[in-house]
């Protein structure tokens, strides 16, 4: 049996978790104020994942750049292909929360979504 | 002079708070005054998740966070001027600001909300020696120029302070291109939540290294080399330990301070441990109808806690000029901190003028493992939580019933401590 | 050929151009960084000195006295600020008091006016924070303080206006002899003029090797500073020193003309003329001897620590003069060179008029007017001011309260600011308790919107301090 230590990063609580493994399974979570922390806890372990922010460039906005993000989680080993994916991205304005960016960013089956609103210049 | 019920100055995450909280209690004839030229303050830069799981029910970013709040001032109709600096706050709340289009002008509010936020401690203030080239930068600035302007203030990054925008933006640099070398933080602990230290650093191999300063900075025009060595327990470096990285950018995250200039033009008291302004279980400072909340208050770790105190702070503000704006004359309790409790806001708190709860927020001054956060009302302990582990950079909330403290009628004071658990 | 070239603008070779603009001749200064008061003037302690210290007979003590008389006339010809604040050296132990009276009579021996000794309880109605082992002090009423940036930008402007040319970026690699004058070559390339002044400050001795027929040594003398924020306005109103003696010797406890506390200097021989970098040993010793003629220094109010260097030669003297038929020497200007400089000015302008035998030229215009400050206008004609310009309303450094409208105008300025450092000397963006954290994104915009460059060319001071790198993501 192997025992893992994490700090589960679902909320700013921060709880540190003690993890049981068995053959590569979690078999037990203790440490967690809530059930996410269970949750993270066993994802974290076989397939971690986290939301990603980033920015895009704005052509004829009031702002230069808008600020954009995964719509869930997506796989830890991915993120620096998604950053790579919306490298060359030039959004037209105006530019709203929740506009869809980039689908399904790299093969993920998760989009891209701006999270903030650039209203079009003059 | 133009009159107006309420004038909250900063249209930040505590701003649009307050005003939306304010027009929800009844209070129409309000103005918000912003420095800069969108509403939302800080979060307008703060591009990563994590805000709003408290407020809102799900994870945020900066921008959709202040986002809610702007529709709502903007569905509500709450007036606000953009790109307006507020150049004197008078003790009879007489507000003197200026911008492109009005140029100078007054205000003579009934109440005003302070809420101004707060700027970063910069390599001045610090007494870091060395060259002063380009490419040193407070965390927050670099925030400003990558994720809004879209420029990159460096290649090769070290970075002083382990503050949380200075783990959000060891990522951010990261994902931008840079090669963030090292975090060096001064205390023996992390200025910052838990949970940046595992996303922003663990997850991309930057070390952090505790108990180590900066304490050298090399290159005349730009920066060329930072060499960091540990410190003892006096702060002081230790010679022997230095690291030399060559890189061409050192960021700053190390603490922030409430701006209360505006606060201290008017003759507002100041706690010189928040830098903030003292208030009492209203939010209320040293003169009636000026009210505070926010980071200007005291600086907090998460936004939604800024937006809930703000939110007291305006229905406060609406109370009070419900009430006819008097100075009510109720018995004050003033709150002690003892045994490593650093700070509360409030400072004192009079239990008749206090709703049915009253929120007591504070800090510690050291990392205390196994404790028990307990209040008294005089001698009589009213509230007792046990807390596995308690931190200076993370601020501790107590909710207490008011009728706990009108049970005891005879204390003359409050005391928030740490015990053992 | 132009008539004269001016190597260094330094608030030396500033003076120079101003003085000798009331002639006619052709002046052009040279600098090899990318503005002037770039060099030793930048950093120091941005005082006046009355003039007692100096060594009585010296041109050092000649020049300062001269210098500290003109500079009140000066500051309202050029609109600078500068102040009368007064001087105290104070005395720590009755065991000095031969010292103090030494000095005494050094500075009436100077012809520095309204000197006197002020006892203990004079002292402290003077300045209420002072020791409380401090016993008297030489109080110097015509000890002054003055915006080091503030003035030689004012001396640029006024002589640019009157015609002399600055020309930037441009280091002096050689100086050669040529038929009716010198062939001064520069990284720019090369320029031939009648008659160089060499006032290249810590360089100094550089050019003068290239010519002259003896070695010159200019050591770099660094001091470490630190400057308090404007909420200690009101700890001290006098300049405080403290009479080298028994404790040894302190660091002086100033005003600043914009409400700020200078602390500072120390003294360090070092060997790199560039070496402007602050040590924890001259911090830490700042620290320890501030408190010596003052008590509890708020040193926590601290909003920058700095380090300036003098242009020191071993004789401790300015080194002014016609060296080589047509080359003239301004070295070896140590402090009080900047209480000198107007004296500094007119005595190097007047030799060089001597050699050309220059003609006064009438429409020369001694007046210039600095960058309008809307914090010094009454609220109507503030408000004026904003409506004909909006650019006036717009705050750009909050801590400073400096607008838009100040931005524009030192930027458009002859020579005007081309960097952030530039803006910040002229109008104090970024001078204020953050340090440019807000601001500086904003300035950036600003200089690069007006000089019609991309922002990514803005730099902090000069080619090669540029502070923006990339873009995003142009290196993944």
């Amino acid at each position: 049996m192997e025992e893992k230590n994490l700090i589960c990063i679902n909320c700013p609580l921060g709880c540190p978790l003690t993890v049981t493994l068995e053959g590569g399974e979690v078999k037990t979570v203790t440490g967690n104020t809530c059930p996410r922390g269970e949750a993270y806890a066993k994802k974290e372990l076989t397939n971690p994942t986290r939301i990603v922010t980033s920015t895009v460039k704005v052509k004829g906005g009031k702002l230069a750049m808008a600020s954009v993000k995964t719509a869930t989680d997506i796989p830890k080993g991915k993120i620096f292909d998604c950053v790579k994916a919306i490298q060359d991205i030039e959004l037209e304005a105006p530019v709203a929360i929740g506009q869809v960016v980039l689908a399904d960013v790299c093969g993920t089956g998760v989009d891209i979504v701006a999270t903030k609103n650039v209203p079009a210049r003059g | 002079m133009r009159e107006y019920d309420l004038v909250i100055i900063g249209g930040g995450p505590a701003g649009l708070a307050a005003a939306v909280a304010a027009h929800e209690a009844g209070l129409k004839d309000i103005l918000i005054l912003e420095r800069d030229n969108e509403l939302g303050g800080i979060l307008n830069q703060c591009i990563h998740n994590g805000f709003g799981l408290h407020t809102f029910k799900e994870e945020l970013t900066g921008p959709e966070y202040a986002g809610r709040f702007i529709e709502q001032v903007k569905k509500l109709d709450i007036p606000y001027k953009l790109n307006t600096m507020v150049l004197d706050l008078a003790a009879d709340k007489t507000v003197t600001a200026m911008n492109r289009e009005d140029g100078l002008f007054q205000l003579h509010p009934k109440a005003v909300i302070l809420a101004m936020g707060c700027r970063e401690r910069p390599r001045g203030a610090l007494n870091i020696p060395g060259y002063r080239p380009a490419g040193i930068f407070t965390a927050g600035t670099a925030q400003r120029l990558v994720n809004m302007e879209g420029y990159m203030p460096g290649r090769r990054v070290v970075i002083l302070g382990s503050g949380d925008i200075g783990l959000i933006m060891a990522r951010r640099m990261t994902l931008e291109g840079a090669k963030v070398q090292v975090v060096a933080e001064l205390m023996p602990y992390s200025g910052g939540l838990k949970r940046n230290i595992v996303q922003c650093l663990d997850d991309y191999g930057i070390p952090l290294k505790l108990s180590h300063t900066v304490v050298d900075i090399e290159g005349k025009k730009r920066v060329e080399a930072i060499t960091i060595a540990q410190v003892d327990e006096k702060n002081r470096p230790i010679p022997g330990t230095e690291e030399r990285y060559e890189c061409d950018t050192l960021l700053l995250s190390c603490g922030l301070i409430p701006e209360n200039e505006l606060s201290r033009s008017a003759g507002v008291d100041i706690n010189p441990i928040t830098n903030g302004p003292t208030v009492n279980e209203s939010l209320e400072t040293s003169i009636p109808g000026v009210f505070a909340a926010g980071n200007v208050l005291h600086v907090h770790d998460l936004v939604d806690y800024v937006s809930e105190e703000a939110g007291a702070a305006g229905r406060h503000a609406a109370d009070y000029i419900a009430a006819g704006c008097k100075a009510e004359d109720h018995k004050a309790l003033p709150v002690k901190c003892e045994n490593g409790v650093r700070y509360t806001v409030p400072v004192a708190i009079r239990p008749d003028a206090a709703g049915e709860n009253i929120t007591l927020r504070f800090r510690v001054g050291n990392v205390y493992k196994n404790k028990k956060v307990a209040v008294y009302a005089g001698d009589a302990c009213i509230f007792s939580r046990k807390r596995p582990v308690l931190a200076p950079g993370e601020m501790e909330t107590v909710i207490l019933k008011t009728s706990l403290l009108t049970d005891h009628p005879e204390a003359e004071g409050i005391t928030v401590t740490l015990e053992e658990a | 050929m132009v008539d004269i070239v001016i190597i260094g603008a330094g608030v030396s070779g500033c003076a120079i151009a101003r003085e000798l603009s009331r002639y006619k001749a052709d002046v052009l200064v040279l600098e090899r960084e990318e503005d002037v008061c770039c060099g030793t003037t930048k950093a120091n302690s941005a005082i006046v000195h009355a003039g007692y210290d100096a060594t009585n007979g010296s041109l050092m003590a000649k020049l300062n006295v001269a210098g500290s008389l003109l500079m009140p006339e000066l500051a309202r010809e050029l609109d600078f600020a500068y102040e009368q604040n007064g001087s105290l050296v104070v005395m720590m132990s009755e065991e000095d008091r031969p010292a103090l009276n030494k000095l005494y009579a050094n500075g009436v021996a100077n012809g520095v006016e309204g000197l006197r000794i002020v006892e203990r309880d004079e002292l402290v109605q003077m300045e209420p924070n002072i020791s409380d082992e401090a016993v008297a002090a030489l109080y110097a009423p015509t000890g002054g303080i003055v915006c080091p940036f503030g003035l030689t930008f004012a001396l640029a402007e006024n002589a640019a206006h009157n015609g002399v040319k600055f020309q930037f970026d441009s280091e002096v690699t050689n100086i050669e002899k040529i038929d009716g004058g010198w062939k001064v070559s520069t990284v720019k390339g090369d320029v031939e003029a009648k008659v160089v002044v060499n006032a290249a400050g810590l360089y100094s001795d550089k050019l003068h090797n290239m010519v002259a027929d003896d070695n010159m040594t200019i050591i770099p003398r660094r001091g470490d500073y630190f400057l308090l924020d404007h909420t200690t306005q009101g700890f001290v109103s006098n300049t405080i020193f403290q009479l080298p003696g028994k404790y040894g010797k302190g660091v002086l406890v100033a005003p600043t003309v914009h409400g700020n506390t200078i602390v500072g200097p120390t003294a360090i021989d070092i060997e790199d003329k560039e070496g402007t970098n602050t040590t924890q040993a001259g911090l830490d010793d700042v620290r320890a001897k501030c408190g010596m003629a003052v008590k509890n220094v708020p040193l926590r109010q601290t909003i920058t620590s700095f380090a300036g260097l003098r242009a020191h030669e071993a004789r401790h003297e300015f080194f002014i003069g016609e060296i080589k038929p047509g080359f003239v020497d301004c070295a070896a200007i140590e402090s009080p060179g900047l209480s000198s400089s107007p004296a500094i000015g007119r005595m190097v302008a007047g030799i060089v008029k001597d050699i050309l035998g220059l003609e006064v030229d009438l429409s020369f215009d001694p007046r210039r007017k600095g960058i309008l400050d809307p914090k010094t206008l009454d609220d109507e004609t503030h408000a004026a001011l904003i409506k004909e310009n909006p650019a006036y309303g717009t705050v750009i450094c909050r801590c400073e309260t400096v607008t838009e409208g100040e931005i524009i105008d030192a930027i458009h300025r002859v020579p005007g600011a081309r960097s952030v450092d530039g803006v910040k000397r002229r109008v104090r963006a970024g001078m204020g308790r953050c340090q440019g954290g807000f601001c500086s994104p904003r300035v950036m915009e600003i200089l690069a919107r007006e000089l019609g460059v991309d922002q990514s060319e803005i730099t902090k001071s000069g080619a090669g301090s540029e502070l923006i790198v990339g873009v995003n993501k142009d290196a993944i």
